[in-house]
């Protein structure tokens, strides 16, 4: 019954997070592209919190719009609110988060996916991958269309092998009652693919009529918010709404711990592993059990309904049970559940299978991005998403593939992450585990990654030309804050003895002053004005460049080090049977993981630096060698 | 990722000359300048010269050593690259602190093997001497691999370890105020960050008091002198003790029990035990006595095998080089004011060249040249103290050092700067008690985040 069905250079399979960010970028870097996916009322759905960025996530945002990609933008249109998280702390942890009308959100994605050249939009469930000779050469999908792909990139989020559980009541499915995607799990581990079994959760949703909110309290959003996009210029025209924060009660705690026997977490039910930073409640509540009470934030859902999502209570608890947590929380006696929380389980592959361009190392020209490797997260599934797409597309035109590494971006950290050590949770991103914290900022993603973007073809000539304008200025200004003199002038001494801090007995550079920590580039300003036109971010930029110089160098300093090992190429070829000396540990992680650097190679668990020296050795005896036979 | 500069204690070279420490790397010579001083600054000095000059501490200007500075500039060194050798005279102590110094002015230490490894990779040695090269990373590190645990188990790395606790909760702390900042954990001030800070420094300082008060003096390589009654064992304790603490008689079966020195020769120090001589005797004192030095010969790390070369070989002795074959053994052929009547040849049968030497213990002769063979086998590793090996307490000392300026860089820094950053500081801090007790980075600060903590959505 099948049929042909036409030819495109990407297929993506799957319109989730990753699958929108990988469909875009393949098609706006020239290639035809095919986005296929279950259900199209359901393109770019969240299935869980309506809420993008915070720590590291936030990064993220910021990191996929400076290459170019679609979150920032699409979130600076469709967000309810915005709120700058951490300012208290260094600007490396500023981190932004936004509360998403859910469903303005889809549509406006949709209608940019819709609206794309190159790219075709597409309802259908992939079944089958066709595969020759080790190379992936399109999908067949269930009404029969056999399509042809070059690359074909998977992102099937939850969905493979889904299976939801609410107590007692266990059934196949997709988050949100959709269709779970069964035989395209079976194909892949036909193709000889490990898979692992992860479960993650989310919580019931609420009537808003329903909650009594003068039991709560008020969290607003920022006067004056900043953007996820560095194109977007203006914020939304409608107010902000603000979530509301409440706690679980004694009361809570006595209903959960009298029904553990039902919680499927204990009765045995669950055999998939769940990620530790987002416990369910009855999880927290026995793993914590001298806590009194647990915040629970209520965040709505969008501007046009009256759905409340209840943050902090996600749970697989029997319905019955749940409606008694949630009314046993002050502000929700008398609430109206009108979705049950539910735990998901599904199959992921295992992430070391892949290569760091996401292609996978068994069948060529397939990739994977989002949930499908083990992370959590639409943060984390678009970052991977874009590149998988980036890669995808780079292969079709024969061009080297995009790897961004440690020190670029937490894009990099989480990629190299999951392919060097994999993972046995769902893998969420912490701005704790990149080691170059204090470069990979929210507010330089795009000096990090916008030249990379631009040279992939993702970014315009006219963004591209502000871009050079505003790190031009910023360079000048440094220099300029370097060389300046600053006199123990009457009006100098004033304002420092305002803000409290020693007075000038000689001049001092510009650049000096600025590193105390009272005085900020306001103050240079009153001093010493410059001659450009400089915008806030821009002096930001200066002043923390200037600031933090001292850690800031200290981690350059690193970073050189870690671009010498990335640049040790290792040749795929190499055979560590024959590499003698190297413990056999370390032998069989090397075989299996095939690091394409002695950078990645120096992060796989258990091989040591005796190994790594003596792989460097083995090296260049190979290099030469393999040169003198020509 | 040739970039940084190395530095270790090298083997000993020429005349008098005790030991050697080696630098490598780019900067060699601008760190060899901070702590050398004389006419002319070792960046002033024309490659492939020797200067005379001191060893200073900079801070305190305190003189370290008196030593003879070699400079090969690259590419026309061993490595290929920057190398100074420092030559000192004081003994073990003052090598210790020069690479100390050099360490902490921005020299690392080297990797087992690291100088050839480099001289590898940078060309200079040959292709097929690939395999010797991985050999010898292999052998040195799993070399000190087990030396470095030898030394952590027990006391020390209890203290480690819980010194380590309180920063990785004071650390999982911080990382949560930063990741999860909306999460009602407890408020992180700065009173609080510099209280664990200022704890940790304290026990810092604990360890390195130990450390400092010679710990590895006192403990030293188990030494037994050993041989027949009256060839001149006592006498040898003395002279390298510089004291009459045993009495020496022309009587065989003079000493009875084991006599107990703590001496440093040639630099290195040697818990020395002289014993009875070895024979069979009816006598029940002596045969006692004959029983602590065969026990004391069973713990020996270096023996001191004694013999008076005025007399031939005896059966007694035969059957002693059968007892010592596994250790490592100095042959002293004594009293060589006397006629000889061993051949040399009779010994190095067994033993190399390099192992015998010919001593007048009467007349003062050959004390140097045993010096200089301990020292030898010292620095090349043949011989090691179970108690502590003075190459990885210096790297201990090194990286305690480190941990304690990390910290107080956090604790200064517990008024302006943002927790983030102070952060840097306190994880260097853990990362380098970490390497003392061989634990690496991993996945555990995550881990001790969600264990301490209760997040989630
Ligand atoms: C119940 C639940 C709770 C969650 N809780 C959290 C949380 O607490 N914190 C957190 O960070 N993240 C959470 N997530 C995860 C977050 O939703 C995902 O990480 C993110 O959406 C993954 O994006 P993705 O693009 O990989 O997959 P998804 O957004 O799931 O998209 C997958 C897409 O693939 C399509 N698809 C699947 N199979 C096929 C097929 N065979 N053919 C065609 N199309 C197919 C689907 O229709 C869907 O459009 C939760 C998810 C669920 C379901
Ligand atoms: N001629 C000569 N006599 C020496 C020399 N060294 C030691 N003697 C003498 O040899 C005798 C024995 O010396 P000790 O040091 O007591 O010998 P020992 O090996 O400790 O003997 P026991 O304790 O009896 O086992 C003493 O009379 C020493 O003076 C030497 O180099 N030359
Ligand atoms: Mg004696």
């Amino acid at each position: 019954m099948g049929y042909q069905a036409g030819e495109y250079d990407v297929i993506v399979i799957g319109a989730g997070h990753a699958g929108c960010e990988a469909a875009l970028a393949a098609a706006r870097m020239g290639c035809q592209t095919l986005l296929v996916t279950i259900n199209l009322d359901m393109v770019a759905f969240m299935p869980c919190n309506p809420s993008i960025g915070g720590p590291a996530k936030g990064h993220v945002v910021r990191e996929i719009d400076a290459l170019g990609g679609e979150m920032g933008r699409n979130i600076d249109k469709t967000y309810i609110q915005l709120r700058m998280l951490n300012t208290g702390k260094g600007p490396a942890v500023h981190a932004l988060r936004a509360q998403a009308d859910k469903f303005f959100y889809q549509n406006a994605l949709k209608e940019t996916i819709e609206k794309q050249e190159n790219l075709t939009l597409q309802q259908g469930m992939v079944e089958e991958l066709i595969v020759k000779d080790g190379v992936c050469q399109g999908v067949i999908t269930k009404t029969g269309a056999e399509i042809k792909g070059k690359t074909v990139v998977l992102t099937t989020g939850t969905y493979l092998r889904g299976k939801v559980i609410m107590g007692e009541v266990i059934y196949e499915s997709g988050p949100n009652n959709q269709q779970p995607s069964i035989k395209l799990s079976d194909c892949l581990k036909s193709l000889g693919f490990d898979l692992v079994r992860f479960k993650t959760g989310t919580p019931p949703r609420v009537h808003k009529d329903s909650i009594d909110f003068s039991k709560t309290e008020e969290q607003p959003g920022d006067v004056n918010p900043k953007h996820f996009s560095f194109e977007t210029t203006k914020g939304i025209d409608e107010e902000q709404l603000p979530c509301w924060l409440t706690y679980t009660s004694g009361e809570t705690h006595k209903t959960i711990n009298n029904n553990l026997s039902r919680a499927p977490m204990y009765s045995g039910v669950i055999e998939g592993t769940g990620p530790r930073y987002c416990p369910s409640i009855e999880d927290k509540i026995v793993r914590f059990s001298d806590k009194p009470k647990h915040q629970i934030f209520l965040e709505p859902e969008g501007r046009y309904t009256s759905e409340y999502y209840v943050q902090g209570l996600s749970t697989s608890m029997p319905e019955d049970v749940q409606l008694k947590i949630l009314q046993s929380i002050p502000g929700l006696e008398k609430v109206q559940m009108m979705r049950t929380g539910y735990a998901i389980e599904y199959d992921a592959i295992v992430p070391t299978q892949l290569w760091p361009t996401l292609e996978t190392k068994k069948i060529a020209n397939l990739y994977t991005a989002g949930q499908i490797n083990g992370t959590s997260g639409y943060e984390e599934a678009a970052g991977q998403g874009i590149m998988a797409g980036i890669n995808a597309a780079r292969k079709v035109q024969d061009k080297e593939p995009v790897i961004i590494d440690r020190s670029q971006g937490y894009i990099g950290v989480l990629i190299d992450d999951l392919v060097t050590k994999g993972t046995n949770e769902p893998y969420r991103l912490l701005t704790s585990r990149a080691e170059y914290r204090l470069l990979l900022r929210h507010d330089n993603a795009d000096l990090r990654l916008t030249p990379t973007g631009y040279e992939i073809g993702l970014i315009t000539e006219e963004r591209y030309g502000n871009f050079i304008n505003k790190r031009n200025n910023i360079e000048n200004e440094i220099q300029r804050l370097k060389t300046i003199k600053i006199r123990p002038e009457p009006q100098v001494q004033d304002v420092l003895t305002e803000l409290n801090t020693a007075l000038l007995n000689n001049s001092v550079d510009a650049a000096s002053l600025l590193k105390r920590p009272e005085i900020v580039y306001k103050h240079i300003e009153m001093f010493s004005p410059s001659e450009l036109e400089l915008t806030v971010e821009e002096k930001e930029q200066v002043e923390i460049q200037i600031k933090y110089s001292g850690y800031i160098e200290k981690q350059l300093l690193q970073v050189q080090r870690l671009k010498k090992m990335e640049n040790k190429k290792i040749p795929s070829d190499i055979e560590y049977d024959d590499v003698q000396g190297i413990a056999m540990e370390a032998k069989q992680k090397l075989s299996n993981i095939r690091p394409i650097s002695i950078g990645q190679a120096s992060r796989i668990s258990g091989v040591t630096p005796a190994d790594i020296s003596i792989l460097l050795v083995y090296l260049e005896h190979y290099n030469k060698v393999v040169a003198a036979r020509g | 990722m040739i970039s940084d500069t190395i530095a270790a204690i090298s083997t000993p070279l020429g005349e008098g000359g005790i030991a050697m420490i080696r630098i490598s790397g780019p900067e060699a010579v601008s760190i060899t300048d901070t702590i050398f001083f004389a006419k002319k600054k070792c960046s002033e000095m024309q490659t492939h010269t020797v200067q005379y000059g001191f060893i200073k501490e900079p801070d305190s200007g305190l003189k370290v050593d008196e030593v003879l500075l070699t400079v090969m500039l690259a590419p026309k060194s061993f490595t290929k690259e920057n190398v100074v050798e420092i030559s000192c005279h004081g003994g073990l102590i003052s090598v210790k602190k020069i690479l100390e110094l050099l360490l902490r002015y921005g020299a690392r230490l080297a990797e087992p093997g690291e100088f050839t490894k480099r001289a590898f990779l940078n060309g200079r040695i040959d292709l097929t001497q690939a395999e010797a090269v991985i050999d010898l990373i292999r052998s040195k590190s799993d070399r000190a691999y087990s030396v470095a645990m030898k030394q952590v188990e027990g006391s020390l790395s209890e203290k480690i370890i819980s010194l380590r606790n309180i920063l990785i909760e004071l650390m999982a702390h911080i990382e949560v105020n930063i990741d999860y900042p909306e999460h009602d954990v407890e408020d992180l001030t700065y009173a609080y960050i510099a209280d664990k800070c200022k704890q940790s420094i304290q026990l810092i300082d604990d360890l390195l008091k130990n450390a400092n008060q010679g710990k590895i003096l006192r403990e030293g390589i188990v030494t037994a002198i050993v041989g027949r009654p009256n060839v001149g064992k006592s006498s040898l304790l003395n002279l390298l003790a510089r004291e009459n603490k045993a009495i020496v008689t022309d009587i065989p079966g003079t000493t009875r029990d084991v006599i107990e020195e703590f001496v440093t020769v040639g630099g290195v120090p040697l818990k020395l035990l002289d014993t009875a001589g070895l024979r069979e005797t009816s006598d029940i004192v002596e045969k006692i006595g004959v029983e602590r030095s065969r026990k004391s010969l069973l713990e020996a790390e270096l023996v001191l095998f004694v013999l008076n070369q005025n007399e031939p070989l005896h059966l007694d002795e035969f059957n002693l080089f059968k007892e010592v074959e596994n250790k490592q053994v100095i042959v002293i052929l004594n009293k060589t004011d006397l006629p000889a009547q061993i051949e040399v040849e009779q010994i190095t049968k067994q033993f190399s060249e390099e192992q015998v030497v010919k001593m007048s213990i009467k007349n003062d002769k050959g004390q140097l040249e045993l010096e200089k063979v301990i020292a030898n086998m010292f620095f090349e590793g043949k011989i090691e103290s179970t108690d502590s090996s003075y190459v990885s307490n210096v790297r201990h000392i090194h990286l305690l050092n480190k941990a304690k300026r990390s910290l107080e860089e956090a604790l200064n820094g517990t008024h302006h700067v943002p927790i983030d950053m102070l952060q840097i500081d306190i994880r260097n801090a853990w990362e380098d008690l970490g390497e003392v007790i061989g634990d690496s980075v991993s996945e555990s600060l995550i881990d001790q985040i969600f264990s301490q903590f209760c997040l989630g959505k």
